[in-house]
């Protein structure tokens, strides 16, 4: 039975024509999930906007429903002020750190190696070595100097970042999505304060306590101080600051000339780690 | 057609082959059980019907990722005004308590592995 070449081009076609219409009307079919995509606007006609109010007044009746959540905390500009000389004169604290490691569900692994931290000290003359000379006062070059991400004004980590899994949000505050991160490490190297770790081991069995209102993260992604970007969408001052028994630590809005950051900043000169490098670090230590 | 016998003999082969799973479930009588996911007690509503939920929470949860995490909307609201904190641990299992019996169940039956738990954590678990 021979078949013409002219035929089965014929018999070919139709069929490619008939796949690519049945694909079509599937697919037509298949994209109703943008339904459930919340439209901030009531662009969707699904809601019935006059019963909107009244539906949310009702709402608290169920447990999960939330009407009733605090404020967030707003800033233009978000910067942390160190105040050393108070922090120093409060010798071996460690609350700040060990607050923050509890809430965000920070690994301790004994090896130095394996290491990740958000919030911890470095000697004086590490952290700001642009104030070194051979005549510091004892206090000062035996001192450990709290450092942690400076959350700095033009980041270097977020311009290396490949996958825009670390970025500078319009408040100032340097994120991380640890649901994009591919753990190549490229912020690591890019950030001059190490303020960022990695997680060479998986982290959750050096976690001592897990606390499930925060995620802890995997193998394989870069961690590092946020803020609180959590706690500032609840309405609550960043950890550290709150366990802070002498308060050496001031958070605030540097837009806002009412703050405590810019009025400690108008109070006394303050030093940046390592400005020269122009990242404008927006972690500011007054002695 | 060459080697009719041949070709036929391979293609009735090979479609028992791939068809191995379903004749044989079906031969051996052995009875097919969608799982018996347990329901919130004392909740009558979830941000949807259940249907939608079945088929779609996957896509809401991935929007909620994006929308908190990036683009700091952390609300969200029903078609029909209801509001809810945007959060998997903070509010799908406030209501849907056991995740063994909530999530595993269908998700172990579809062998799907959604790597939400890597990180999040339910309460309860470590």
């Amino acid at each position: 039975m021979p078949l013409e070449r002219r035929t089965f081009v014929k018999i070919g076609g139709l069929a490619a024509l008939g796949l690519a219409g049945g694909a079509a009307a599937r697919a037509g079919g298949v994209i109703d999930a943008a339904r459930l995509v919340p439209a901030g606007d009531a662009a969707t006609g699904t809601g019935t906007p006059g019963s909107a109010g009244a539906a949310a007044a009702a709402a608290p009746a169920t447990s999960a429903a939330t009407t009733t959540a605090p404020a967030p905390l707003e800033a233009k500009r978000w910067a942390m002020v160190v105040d050393l000389g108070a922090c120093l004169r409060h010798e071996g604290c460690e609350d700040c750190t060990r607050a923050c490691h509890a809430v965000h569900n920070v690994p301790d692994f004994p090896n130095r190696k394996d290491q990740v931290e958000w919030i911890w000290k470095e000697p004086f003359v590490e952290a700001l070595p642009d104030q070194k000379h051979e005549f510091l006062p004892g206090n000062l070059a035996h001192a450990d100097v709290l450092v942690f991400c400076n959350h700095c004004d033009e980041p270097a980590c977020t311009r290396v970042c490949p996958t825009q899994a670390t970025w500078k949000r319009e408040d100032g505050v340097v994120m991380m999505d640890w649901h994009r991160c591919i753990g190549c490490r490229y912020c690591i190297a890019a950030c001059p304060y190490g303020s960022r770790s990695f997680n060479w081991r998986d982290p959750r069995p050096a976690i001592a306590k897990i606390d499930p209102a925060f995620p802890t993260r995997t193998r394989g992604v870069v961690e590092k101080c946020n803020f609180c970007e959590e706690r500032l969408a609840e309405g609550r001052r960043p950890a550290c600051v709150e366990a802070c028994p002498p308060k050496a630590l001031l958070f605030g809005d540097l837009e806002d000339a009412g703050s405590p950051v810019r009025q400690a900043l108008a109070d006394k000169p303050a030093m940046r780690r390592r400005p020269g490098l122009g990242t404008q670090p927006q972690v500011y230590y007054l002695l | 057609m060459y080697d009719k016998g041949k070709i036929l003999t391979g293609l009735v082969l090979f479609v028992a082959i791939v068809a191995f799973p379903f004749w044989w479930s079906l031969a051996s009588g052995a009875e097919v059980r969608v799982p018996d996911i347990a329901k919130p007690a004392g909740e009558t509503q979830c941000l949807e019907d259940a249907e939608t939920m079945r088929r779609e929470h996957m896509q809401l949860l991935a929007t909620w990722r994006d929308d908190v995490v990036r683009l700091r909307q952390r609300i969200h609201t029903t078609p029909d005004g209801r509001q809810y904190r945007k959060s998997l641990t903070g509010t799908c299992l406030q209501c849907h308590t056991d995740k063994a019996a909530s999530c595993d169940r269908c998700h172990d039956y579809l062998d799907v592995a959604p790597y939400c738990w890597d990180c999040h954590v339910a309460t309860g678990e470590r």
